[in-house]
């Protein structure tokens, strides 16, 4: 995968992870030529589209759309599923997602991807092992946050 | 109040902004705060100001103020400096960037932390951005890292090696032995990682994949298990079990049996079983026999195998789901030529998607319905090009009118069928037609002789029609001018004939030259053709004289010089008209561009003649005039 884009139907990115370097201004350009013609799309249409030299892969999900930019040699059909399993993956972390969990969690939706993803490559099949491992790290930053609290009560 | 209700604060203000003004506004405000506390001694708010700087590069602000901070809270012991420290770096450091390389030792240190969510953060972020010279200096930790670890660590330590061969494809050598090891793991995630590291090595290193084809009996093993295997909740997806690891196995074997019989024949079988045991109901499993079919048909599979493959895509273009029926199509497009015979039965199929609503689709359909043309097929198939043509898309017009063309060349089973294909395309989409395409019609014309009276009378009919389309406009001028006498006769035996007078014939000719529809070729087209009609009419050579006469004075020049040359053909050199005239001239000066084919006469004599008549300012009008006369040596088609 080249890159991930998640963003609303008014063009508002709510996510961008891109795994190929690129100038911040080539960045904002792509990201806009692209959204503009995936929203351009009618909802019928297939998940499939060829742009520039890449293909590229999307679905919505309510108000958000789910863009990724695949190389030639990726299927398709599992981008679908992968995008799908993201999706699951945010469900199950924020409890029913919306489009407001990722605006105001913007930091966490990241941290589920790069346990999902690594490299622009499926790191982890199982659902229930990336969601362990979302847990333990929350559970670590807790501990963390806890005892420099308590450091600071008992220094006081 | 909790840290972390600040970023979502800052967050709600910013969205609360009525205008963009109010919005910059916001921003510069917060930028300028977060750059203050970033000059600050650490207070612990670190992780949460740059977490906020991170919201406002989303949005598309300036952050590269940013960028330091990162370097120092990835260097920083606690955990949730270092996750937003990192997270910063990936999204705003890339290798192009000066600070990338900074951080290159903080990512040593973490890759050896005793917390494995810590190394994660470094291998994660190693894989994302790391640049060529990061990736050298820290390929041995890495490879470290895939022989003596947890599942957890080596997983994404695969991915990892991955990113560093794609940066320095000389590394491979250095991980393939950790490579080959991973394969006897349990674990789906590390077995995942170690499949992509394999394929993304034997991709780029000839030796390497002849090493890795020794493993091939290994990976059908472990497809087997996954096939056969019951419901495994843990990677179960819609009835598959990890059809994502299935995936990626079946694209190694692909690449490992490409052009080898033996690692081909190792594992044919598995691919039959594949193809035969999973469900496509779901995208899951369309997903696994996609990659099958791909592998099927790459590497030297059985015959029998390769119909099974061609099968499940024709079984795939009927699927209600449009995104089966477009990757359908993708494929079958690869092995058109290939394995032609078994991708024509599904024609029918094919055909019918020509007719679906989605562009894309519509697009695929028509380029396989090209493919598929043959001298079998080509009556039937060609209905459904035209049916297609009539609604097709603005954008596919073009591309379709060729392709019509190209394959009615190929495989007209008549010139009368392939002039009525090609009128009929005129007609339809005549403003979506090349420019050689008049030529070429008219060379096809004339060739075709025992179908002129045929020909000139259809097109006749075409003109009195409609004359928008200049490209049939000025065919039929043409063919009228070429070919009127038989027009006027007013019997043909294949098709109805049109009764006409002299004067209906020239009151069309007329049309075309008065009208604002007409272009400049198109008008000379017909003016030609009115002249060449002087000497196949009797009554109304007057009429023709001052029409002639009337456009010596028009305004465009091109056509005022031809109007000019005729007049002086009319004048001077009357008793010329005849002789050497397109009367019964058989051959065809080929490619002439534009309207003077219809060829030589007898040789005029042509003593002063070249000389006497005004030199042309073009070429093309010169040759014309010498055409009339017939026979005078000009290279033509300038």
């Amino acid at each position: 995968m080249q890159f991930m884009l998640l963003f609303s139907r008014q063009g508002k990115l709510r996510l961008q992870k891109w795994y190929v370097p690129q100038a911040d201004k080539e960045k904002k350009k792509i990201t806009r030529e692209l959204v503009q013609t995936v929203l351009a799309r009618k909802p019928k249409m297939c998940s499939f589209l060829e742009w520039r030299d890449l293909k590229v892969v999307y679905k919505r999900y309510a108000s958000l759309y789910f863009c990724c930019a695949i190389e030639d040699q990726d299927n398709e059909l599992i981008t679908l599923e992968i995008i799908h399993r993201y999706v699951e993956l945010l469900d199950k972390y924020f409890g029913s997602v919306c489009e407001l969990d990722i605006i105001f969690n913007f930091e966490k939706a990241y941290f589920i991807l790069d346990e999902f993803l690594l490299g622009g490559e499926a790191q982890e099949t199982s659902k229930k092992n990336v969601l362990k491992a979302i847990e333990q790290a929350d559970l670590l930053q807790e501990s963390e946050t806890t005892f420099a609290s308590s450091c600071v009560k008992l220094i006081l | 109040m909790s840290p972390s209700v600040r970023l979502q604060e800052m967050i709600r203000v910013i969205r609360g902004a009525r205008t963009q003004g109010e919005e910059r506004g916001v921003i510069q405000r917060e930028c300028a705060a977060i750059r203050a506390q970033f000059r600050q001694a650490d207070n612990g708010t670190r992780s949460h100001n740059l977490a906020k700087l991170l919201y406002v590069h989303m949005l598309g602000y300036p952050a590269h103020f940013g960028q330091m901070e990162c370097v120092r809270l990835i260097a920083s012991p606690r955990y949730n400096e270092k996750r937003v420290g990192y997270l910063g770096a990936m999204m705003l450091l890339d290798e192009k960037q000066d600070a990338s390389l900074l951080i290159t030792n903080s990512i040593k240190n973490d890759l050896s932390h005793n917390s494995q969510y810590v190394q994660s953060l470094a291998l994660c972020t190693l894989a994302c951005m790391g640049s060529a010279e990061m990736c050298r200096d820290l390929a041995p930790e890495i490879d470290r890292l895939l022989r003596a670890s947890n599942s957890y660590i080596k997983k994404k330590a695969a991915l990892c090696a991955v990113h560093i061969v794609r940066k320095v494809p000389d590394l491979g050598e250095l991980f393939t032995p950790a490579a080959r090891s991973l394969l006897c793991e349990k674990n789906h995630g590390v077995l995942h990682g170690a499949v992509v590291l394999i394929t993304e090595l034997c991709e780029r290193n000839p030796d390497t994949l002849e090493q890795f084809r020794k493993v091939v009996p290994e990976l059908v093993q472990i497809m087997k298990g996954l096939v056969m295997s019951g419901y495994s909740p843990e990677h179960n997806v819609a009835g598959i079990s990890d059809p994502f690891l299935q995936v990626r196995i079946l694209r190694l074997l692909r690449i490992l049996g490409r052009n080898n019989d033996t690692a081909s024949d190792a594992m044919n079988d598995l691919l039959a079983q594949v193809a035969t045991n999973t469900d496509s109901s779901k995208t899951a499993g369309s997903a696994v026999l996609y990659e099958t079919v791909l592998t099927v048909m790459d590497i030297k599979s059985e015959s029998g195998l390769r119909v099974l493959a061609v099968n499940i895509l024709g079984r795939f273009l009927l699927n209600n789901d449009r995104n089966i029926r477009y990757i359908s199509m993708t494929s079958l497009q690869k092995i058109v030529q290939t394995d032609h015979n078994a991708v024509q039965r599904h024609r029918g199929t094919i055909v019918d998607c020509l007719k679906d609503q989605d562009a894309s689709v519509k697009r695929r359909a028509l380029e396989l319905s090209l493919a598929l043309v043959s001298a079998v097929n080509i009556r039937s198939l060609m209905k459904e090009l035209l049916l297609f043509l009539s609604s097709c898309p603005p954008e596919l017009r073009a591309h379709t009118t060729s392709g019509i063309f190209n394959a009615a060349e190929r495989y007209a089973p008549s010139q009368r069928w392939h002039i009525d294909t090609i009128l009929h395309v005129l007609t339809t989409a005549g403003g979506d037609v090349r420019d050689e395409t008049v030529p070429n019609l008219i060379q096809l014309i004339t060739t075709a002789t025992e179908l002129h009276c045929y020909t000139v009378h259809k097109l006749y009919r075409a003109l009195i029609t409609d004359i928008s389309v200049q490209s049939l406009v000025q065919v039929a001028c043409w063919c009228i001018g070429e070919y009127g006498d038989l027009l006027l006769r007013g019997e043909c035996e294949e098709t109805e004939p049109v009764q006409v007078t002299e004067d209906d014939v020239l009151d069309a000719l007329e049309t075309v030259l008065q009208s604002h529809m007409s272009s400049p070729a198109t008008r000379g087209f017909a003016l030609t053709a009115t002249m060449k009609l002087s000497t196949r009419i009797t009554h109304n050579v007057d009429r023709i004289r001052s029409i002639v006469s009337i456009y010596g004075s028009c305004i465009d020049v091109e056509l005022q010089q031809r109007a000019v040359e005729y007049n002086a053909l009319f004048k001077k050199y009357d008793h010329m008209r005849y002789r050497g005239s397109v009367c019964g001239a058989p051959s065809v000066i080929a490619k002439l561009p534009e309207y003077l084919l219809g060829g030589s006469g007898e040789p005029v004599p042509s003593s002063g003649l070249s000389h006497t008549v005004p030199g042309p300012a073009t070429s093309t009008s010169g040759g014309d005039l010498l055409d009339l006369l017939g026979g005078l040596d000009v290279s033509p088609g300038e």
